[in-house]
């Protein structure tokens, strides 16, 4: 079954990357023995003065989009611009977990899409991702939080997703580092088990895209900021704003006519639809992330704890990866902070006392822009071919592959698919968000 | 960690105080169309540069104030409103 999936797939996609940049294990083989090196990714080209889309920002969402526009829709003049470089935002600062547990059936729907894309990456996209589909199980360590978990676990079993609650005795069985004895100052009452949830390798899937949507002729530049977008005939007196049309924008390396651009930037989507008018319901916060040394293989699956604040996963290196809730004020500052360890490693030991002598390797953090009920802002705004795929939050990279695929879709049919239809930005203003913090957010 | 100057009680961790986000200016109740609620609910300017923003000292004074902040830098200056609407004395 796999097989003939991946065939059929391999099929579908084979005009995306082809000849000898093809990777095989055959081609591994002979570059092994001959020393000859790999072609480059992607290439390097002149930044033209007019394309048929632009996207701002490329990580996962905008090199997703790119790549979709021109497999699904066969739009290839499309430049994706980016101010650092490819994956160099949220996409590579994340702590690469996948899941579809969500809330909201709009949520489950629109994230298992996502996973289902997540399983064929590395067929489709001729790159090996890493996918490791080890299971993802969210702590309730109080009565309410088990609550919560049932709730989820019903709304998804209702739409077809593998998750259920278990007791301590289960969740000792799955992961036997877990301290799921009552003696604890937040005692394990139990666990929403995610079987299909895991970790993907994010750099592979940022760097996979490029290398696929570069392949079918989308041109990516790095070191390229966008520093005005222009719009004209908008209500405001600058022509921004409502009821104006983009016609292009400015860069760093100069200007550049379209009559398309998606803001698909985390941290900056604020600055970025300022530049054409647009207002957003974000602010922007740091979220900090650890990494330990290395050591052999003991943790099997994914463990979230929602009262504690923290996410840990084992990297195929035998690290483990720390994730927390976001800093509690808004700032653009990525610098890490004491506080942040000191929380983050009482919190680790109160899950696993047996990990005390782990050091920490080192932090970081990433930006994310929240929204005020957990889900982010996708498709048109009230200026015309001015598109929006932000407001991420903390589940931006999960969201990836459909989010691409979804825009590409909107981008090219001019309409907005059903699937994220309940993400709009007009939800603000006609009252009706789609509440996911209670499964979107870490600290609730 | 950040160190929040309260006018009160002078410098304190970020983790003693609540967090309350950019001032926005409440539309009048009696005029305010939806339109303007929401947009004062959710709509944010969400600036790289100087924010004015509310703070609330929950574990010192318990006072609301308003205080600018370089989003950047996470620099503090004075702003000409230290305390929320309707405390100042």
């Amino acid at each position: 079954m796999t097989t003939m999936r991946m065939l059929t797939t391999g099929i579908r996609r084979r005009s995306a990357v082809s000849g000898s940049a093809r990777y095989s294990a055959a081609g591994l083989i002979k570059r092994g023995i001959t020393g000859e090196s790999w072609p480059r990714a992607w290439r390097d080209h002149e930044l033209k003065s007019s394309y048929d889309v632009v996207i701002i920002g490329a990580g996962v969402h905008g090199l997703a989009a790119a790549y979709y526009l021109a497999a699904n829709h066969g739009i290839t003049n499309v430049a994706v611009l980016d101010k650092g470089y490819v994956g160099g935002g949220g996409s590579g600062r994340n702590t690469a977990i996948v899941r579809s547990n969500y809330l909201t059936p709009e949520g489950v729907a629109f994230y298992d899409r996502s996973l289902t894309l997540y399983n064929t990456m590395a067929g489709d996209l001729n790159i090996n991702v890493m996918f490791s589909e080890r299971g993802h199980l969210t702590l309730a360590h109080t009565d309410s939080a088990l609550r919560t978990m049932r709730w989820r676990a019903e709304v998804n079993k209702l739409q077809g997703i593998d998750s259920n609650v278990i007791g301590p005795d289960e969740i000792k069985a799955l992961t036997p580092s877990l301290d799921t004895s009552a003696n604890t100052r937040y005692p394990i009452l139990g666990a929403l088990y995610h079987p299909p949830g895991g970790t993907i390798r994010h750099d592979a899937v940022n760097w996979g895209y490029a290398r696929a949507a570069n392949a079918l002729g989308v041109q990516i530049h790095q070191n390229t900021e966008v520093t005005d977008i222009v719009v004209v005939g908008g209500e405001r007196e600058s022509g921004r704003g409502g009821g104006g049309r983009v016609t292009g924008v400015r860069t760093t390396r100069g200007d550049i006519a379209t009559p398309i651009v998606l803001n698909a930037t985390a941290g900056w989507a604020s600055l970025i639809a300022a530049m054409a008018g647009v207002r957003l319901p974000i602010t922007t916060h740091p979220l900090q992330a650890a990494v330990t040394e290395p050591v052999k293989v003991f943790l099997p699956t994914v463990v979230v704890s929602g009262s504690l604040h923290v996410y840990v996963s084992q990297t195929d290196r035998g690290e483990l990866v720390f994730g927390a809730s976001v800093d509690p004020f808004a700032t653009y500052d990525m610098r890490g902070s004491l506080d942040f360890t000191e929380e983050l490693a009482g919190h680790v030991l109160e899950l696993m006392p047996g990990i005390s002598k782990m050091r920490l390797l080192r932090q970081w953090a990433g930006l994310c822009d929240m929204t005020p009920d957990y889900s982010p802002v996708m498709g048109f705004t009230p200026v015309e071919g001015f598109l929006s795929d932000v407001g991420w939050g903390t589940y931006g990279f999960k969201a990836g592959p459909v989010s691409g695929e979804q825009m590409a879709e909107c981008i090219a049919t001019g309409r907005t698919p059903k699937l994220i239809a309940p993400f709009a930005l007009e939800r603000f203003t006609a009252g009706q968000l789609v509440g996911e913090k209670g499964a979107a957010a870490v600290g609730h | 960690m950040l160190l929040v100057p309260c006018p009160h009680c002078g410098p304190r961790n970020a983790a003693d105080l609540r967090y309350l986000g950019e001032t926005t200016v409440r539309p009048d109740p009696s005029s305010a169309d939806p339109d303007a609620w929401r947009s004062y609910l959710y709509l944010r300017d969400n600036p790289a540069g100087w924010l004015t923003e509310t703070w609330y000292c929950r574990s010192g004074c318990r006072r609301y104030f308003t205080l600018e902040r370089h989003t950047v830098t996470n620099e503090f200056r004075q702003s000409p409103l230290p305390f929320a609407k309707g405390e100042r004395s």
